[in-house]
């Protein structure tokens, strides 16, 4: 395989923007975002070096790698830290570093205000460093340092702001949830290393044919529970929605376009693991319909327009993820949907944040209206992320999600009837949803609070807003001419047989914008032609408040983890003190009461010792009498 | 006459000295209670003298009157200091040793 | 420098030298303390340097008649597992020193007692793990108790008497069930080629399984007391609790070691066989520990009675690596052994400095305080991230190393312990919310930040974390050969992998 020296720096640069802002503290407050974005930027650079020498060779020499020095090496394990970049990681590393560069600007402008403004920019390189890590790891301990970084970079984001109590308790269940999902990847990491005796990607591949099923299915499903944590997947899916109390372009980047694919990205990578292992594989499919699904009636009752983004997001990874364990044909366009989305959804998060800012920072969509006058370049650029994500030809969307229902259908049986439904589904539910937020926020009579006084955001804002929706636009178009993804990365997964096809393209796509239309008119009537209450109306259904309530996740949560788990505490603690201390302090009560016992004897009186000295010897004659007898 | 009888009554003394030991308050009292309990004991040794044929027994009673004499001395002069202390012969009255 | 009996002497010069400053001058005897302990880091350092790391055999050896007539040595020695052992109780020493610079003030004693229990404590520190002969093993093992007695007893806060005495009569306890069985070495050494407490002549008596058994619970209790494993750990809380955050760190960080670097050199050693017969219960015992400590440390509501439990828990670790009897399980202990010290340094520490300015130790008291003290704040947050085992930092390696090493023969007891990481976050996350996070609490405005004699204190702390975490080769290339050593020594071979019964 070609070796690379340059690797390292695609992470070794936004780690080191990272380091000498937090070192640097206060006094890097003048240049600390200039050089975040910079080292970001540069990253970017390094990565547009590298998919230019990969271009330039054949197809299948394109994975270049780089060792950098022996990790941990105990008897037969050894791990060096060591990166790989193939045409998956490429991908991306682009993503990544594009679309983080341009939330850098971004934020320039939109953290202006804030204080702490160096601080956000140090975390968000350290983010785009751990990330890169994730995705350039060439085994999964190196992965699982990536994986636990960018927990901890969404974690320190989350409570950016965490003088606020509801804040800081978001960033902590986010945290505790992905620690969730990390286990399921340490008994990966665990059950790989004991039944194949080596954890790098090209070890296990290597491996795979010769290892038993019961085996690959576990690492598979532990696999599958890693990525519903970091991937906000059911039944983990609960963090994503309150992680929204991040800064937005925090949720543009980690929430939407980067960290919570990693999910997707794990299986993908895993491909020799998960074909190997078709109940895994099932598992995944069946995961990501339900995600689908949950995710997108959620966003059909949140008010809070990041919220609403925010279970879009989830059910569009339920998307992909359902793509991803549809095995060999569903990789590539769970990846297409995955670059797309990457531009669409941050595209609509930024273009939230830029709602937000115009509008005093708020988030209840009911508290907007006719905004389309006023935010003119936001409406627009917004505009075109909602095509995309609806999949109107020739946007985005229409390329990735109609491939993943299409698969879907032709995933065989029952099976993939059942798929392609619940795909389909989804795709009606997604327009109903985005055409409510947009209607809420651009269209209809304006319900603002009376200090609000909306306007455009300045050029660092909209600049990056424009270039995303650029991306929303064609990426889907050109990644799809001529197979261009699938072809990229072909080499990396392993083909069968081609499926039998149950419904024609062209069908699906029919059916699919059917769908959209359906959700689309829904919306209108019940939005647009109807008044929009400024406050949200108690009057509802059942099912109404179900969704506004993140159909019960929360309350499961609490009810079956949380509450039984602060009483096991609070129990173990007494039972500590009770039982274990209060033993050991039993016994030095025991000498000590004894000892008081015994004390009584010595009276002081001399007739009393007098007394004992008779009895005594009384017994003891007694005692020898009865031995000599 | 049955050398025996000499040892029940040794015994009989011996006792009447332990029980006025344990039960009397008086110092004074307690003391010829503990000289008649070695008395006794006097009379038990030159009793087994005397049924063994041999002169140990009578020799360690002599050794026992010794004692008993320096006994006298020495707690006589105890029983006289704490009487001039306390303004009691009890003895439950000096029972300072138990703190 | 090559002599370990010279550099034990050290610090007891040192001591001297404390011992004759004048009284008034207070700050001179801090620096001769620090000075002292930095000399002996340094020649420590220098040792290490010259240590040859594949060499199995115990190395620096040297070897005084000391009782005679009893065949008692003074016989010092060390292997890779003592190395790294001393390496850390020398480093955290003068950390110590200089984070704590005001901790003898308050106390029952003057300021000069302190430190120069603080060197006696030094002295005997590394003894424990140089000694070679086991009856100089235990004289050092037992002694050590004096000076943490009278420095938790005579500077602590709290109920310190109490504290202390708890702790003296538990230790002291286990401590005679080892003499027990030494003496029944001992005896039986006689019958078998000559009076001798050479641990390596020991180690090749013959017994009965029975007298073994016996004899390794003698060892094992005082161990699992020193190293506490449930449910033998009550003492810790207290101690922890009550002892300023120097002794703390000196008693969870190096004292606590000695029970399981006597589990590896003591138990296994002598006893091979009942530590095999004994394993299961101890595996159990260990994963109970994992999962008690972090539950009980969640519970907590005083802060140093919080990373008391989180030490529980971590020992729970260690103690499953040495008796998962694999070599990633054995080098992954040792290696948790010394990342412990500095993690578990680091939160006694800071968490210290704040109960300091604070005033109180409950960390409801707390709030805020990443707005008001920044540094400290964060150095709070990385000491926690250390140990959570957040991958990047050193305490990773070595609890993954734990795990994997654990999990290649004990499945179950390693997925029972991996859920300990999810409480892990939990117990961390938890008190850093409400002592960093929130609003700020009233009566916090004023705290002051790190000065900088605190921040040279916690830098080389927070350094070692991360450079261990990303570069730990230097400190396993010495450990690997100790626990092949141990684990070949023992009969065992690493289970090769299964690929799945296929």
């Amino acid at each position: 395989m070609t070796t690379s020296n340059s690797l390292v720096y695609l992470i070794a640069l936004p780690l080191l923007g990272a380091t000498i802002l937090l070192l640097a503290g206060r006094r890097a407050d003048k240049w600390g975002h200039i050089l975040g974005t910079l080292m970001s930027g540069s990253s970017f650079a390094v990565g547009l070096y590298q998919l230019s020498q990969m271009l330039g060779r054949s197809n299948t020499a394109r994975p270049v790698e780089q060792k950098l020095f022996e990790w941990i090496s105990v008897g037969s394990f050894k791990v060096d830290a060591g990166l790989l970049l193939d045409q998956l990681s490429i991908c991306f590393v682009l993503l990544i570093t594009g679309v983080g560069t341009l939330i850098h600007i971004y934020s320039i402008s939109y953290m202006s205000h804030d204080h702490d403004r160096r601080r956000f920019f140090a975390y968000l390189n350290l983010f785009i460093a751990a990330m890169l890590l994730l995705v350039l790891g060439n085994s999964y301990l190196n992965l699982y340092v990536g994986w636990e970084g960018v927990g901890l970079a969404s974690y320190l984001l989350i409570g950016f702001w965490n003088q606020k109590p509801a804040y800081a308790t978001a960033s902590k269940k986010a945290f505790v949830m992905n620690r969730v999902g990390d286990m399921g990847l340490s008994f990966a990491i665990m059950i790989a290393f004991a039944t194949v005796g080596t954890v790098s990607f090209a070890g296990i591949k290597e491996h795979a044919h010769h290892t038993s099923t019961a085996a690959l299915t576990a690492m598979g499903i532990m696999l599958l529970v890693a990525a519903t944590g970091k991937s906000a997947q059911f039944p983990l899916q609960a963090w994503l929605g309150d992680a929204m109390a991040g800064p937005t372009p925090v949720s543009a980047l980690i929430h939407a376009a980067t960290m919570v694919t990693a999910g997707v990205y794990l299986i993908t990578r895993s491909n020799f693991i998960f074909d190997a292992a078709p109940t895994a594989q099932l598992l995944v499919v069946i995961v990501g319909a339900i995600t689908l699904l949950f995710g997108a009636l959620i966003g059909t009752a949140k008010d809070d327009i990041k919220k609403a983004l925010a279970a879009s997001t989830m059910s569009q990874i339920g998307y992909m993820i359902l793509g991803a364990g549809l095995g060999p044909v569903g990789y590539a366009f769970a990846i297409m949907h995955l670059l797309t989305h990457g531009f669409f959804k941050a595209g609509m998060f930024l273009g939230a944040g830029s709602v937000m800012h115009g509008m005093n920072d708020e988030v209840n969509m009911r508290k907007y209206g006719a905004l389309r006058k006023f935010m003119p370049i936001t409406f627009v650029t917004f505009g075109l992320g909602y095509l995309a994500i609806l999949g109107v030809p020739p946007f985005a969307g229409f390329y990735s999600k109609d491939m993943i229902i299409e698969t879907a259908f032709n995933a065989g049986g029952i099976k993939g009837i059942l798929l392609g439904s619940v795909t389909l589904l989804g795709a009606g539910i997604t327009a109903f949803y985005m055409t409510r937020v947009m209607i809420l926020t651009f269209t209809g009579k304006a319900r603002w609070d009376e200090e609000a006084h909306p306007h455009e955001s300045p050029l660092l804002m909209w600049l990056p807003m424009a270039i995303l929706a650029i991306g929303s636009v064609s990426s889907g178009y050109l990644l799809s001419r001529g197979d261009a993804l699938v072809n990229w990365l072909s080499p990396l997964f392993e083909h069968h047989g081609e499926h039998e096809e149950l419904l024609a393209p062209i069908v699906v796509s029919a059916l699919a914008l059917g769908m959209v239309a359906i959700g689309v008119a829904i919306a209108f009537l019940k939005y647009s032609r109807q008044e929009v209450a400024s406050v949200a109306p108690e009057n509802v259904s059942v099912f109404t408040k179900i969704a506004r309530e993140d159909l019960m996740q929360d309350r499961f949560n609490e009810a079956v983890f949380m509450r039984p788990g602060q009483q096991l505490t609070q129990v173990l603690v007494k039972t500590d003190e009770a039982v274990i201390d209060g033993a050991v302090r039993g016994v030095g009560k025991l000498a000590m009461g004894s000892s008081s016992l015994l004390r009584g004897v010595q009276s002081g009186f001399v007739r009393s010792y007098a007394a004992l000295i008779f009895v005594g010897a009384a017994l003891l004659i007694a005692a020898i009498w009865v031995v000599v007898q | 006459m049955d050398a025996a009888n000499y040892l029940y009554l040794s015994v009989l003394l011996f006792t009447i000295g332990a029980v006025g030991v344990v039960v009397r308050r008086n110092a004074i009292v307690v003391f010829m209670c503990v000289e008649l309990m070695l008395n006794a004991a006097n009379l038990a040794f030159v009793t087994f003298s005397r049924i063994n044929g041999d002169l140990n027994g009578q020799v360690v009673a002599f050794f026992t009157m010794v004692v008993a004499a320096c006994e006298v001395v020495v707690g006589l002069a105890i029983i006289v200091t704490i009487y001039r202390s306390r303004r009691s012969a009890s003895v439950d009255d000096a029972s300072l040793l138990k703190r | 420098m090559n002599s370990l009996i010279l550099l034990m002497l050290l610090p007891i010069i040192g001591s001297i030298a404390v011992a004759v400053t004048p009284k008034t001058k207070e700050v001179l005897t801090k620096q001769v303390a620090l000075g002292t302990t930095v000399v002996v880091a340094l020649a420590t350092i220098a040792m290490a340097v010259n240590f040859q790391r594949d060499n199995v055999e115990l190395q620096f050896v040297e070897k005084y008649s000391w009782i005679p007539t009893f065949g008692i040595n003074f016989a010092v020695g060390i292997d890779g597992l003592a190395l790294v052992l001393i390496l850390m109780s020398t480093i955290l020493a003068p950390i110590v020193v200089l984070a704590g610079w005001n901790e003898a003030h308050g106390g029952r004693w003057s300021v000069k007692t302190f430190y120069i229990l603080i060197l006696v404590l030094e002295t005997m520190m590394i003894g424990v793990f140089v000694a070679t002969d086991v009856f100089l093993f235990y004289v050092i093992f037992e002694a050590m108790l004096i000076p943490v007695y009278f420095l938790i007893g005579g500077y602590g806060s709290g109920e310190r008497s109490a504290a202390a005495v708890k702790f003296l009569i538990y230790s002291l306890f286990g401590g005679l069930l080892m003499l027990a069985s030494i003496i029944a070495l001992y005896v039986m050494s006689g019958a078998q080629g000559g009076h001798t407490f050479d641990l390596q002549a020991l180690s090749q008596l013959q017994m009965s399984s029975t007298t073994q058994n016996f004899l390794f619970l003698g060892f094992f209790i005082a161990f699992a007391i020193k190293a506490p494993l449930w449910p033998l750990h009550t003492w810790l809380p207290d101690a922890a609790a009550s002892a300023t955050p120097g002794t703390s760190v000196l008693l969870l960080g190096v004292l606590d070691k000695v029970g399981t670097f006597g589990m590896i050199r003591y138990c296994l050693t002598l006893f091979p066989e009942a530590s095999k017969t004994f394993t299961p219960l101890i595996m159990v015992l260990a994963v109970i520990s994992i999962v008690y400590g972090a539950i009980l440390a969640i519970g907590q509501k005083d802060l140093k009675r919080l990373i008391a439990f989180t030490s529980i828990s971590h020992f729970g670790f260690i103690t499953m690596g040495i008796f998962a009897m694999t070599s990633q399980g054995h080098s992954g202990a040792t290696l948790y052994m010394f990342n412990h010290g500095f993690s578990t340094a680091a939160l006694f520490i800071v968490g210290g400095w704040m109960i300091a300015r604070r005033g109180s130790s409950t960390i409801a008291d707390f709030g805020g305080l990443q707005r008001v003290t920044p540094v400290m704040a964060w150095s709070f947050f990385l000491a926690g991230m250390s140990s959570l085992a957040l991958p990047g930092l050193s305490s990773f390696v070595s609890e993954f190393l734990v795990l994997v090493g654990t999990f290649t023969r004990y499945p179950v007891h390693a997925v029972i312990a991996t859920f300990g990481i999810v409480l892990a976050a939990l117990y961390i996350l938890i008190p850093v919310q409400k002592a960093l996070h929130g609003p700020t609490t009233p009566g916090n405005e004023g705290l002051s930040d790190l000065n900088l004699r605190e921040k040279i204190a916690i830098a080389p702390v927070i350094a070692i974390i991360i450079a261990l975490g990303f570069y730990p080769s230097p400190l396993l290339n010495v450990i690997n050969p100790a626990s092949a050593h141990v684990i070949a020594q023992m009969g065992f071979t690493d289970p090769a992998p299964t690929n799945g019964d296929k």
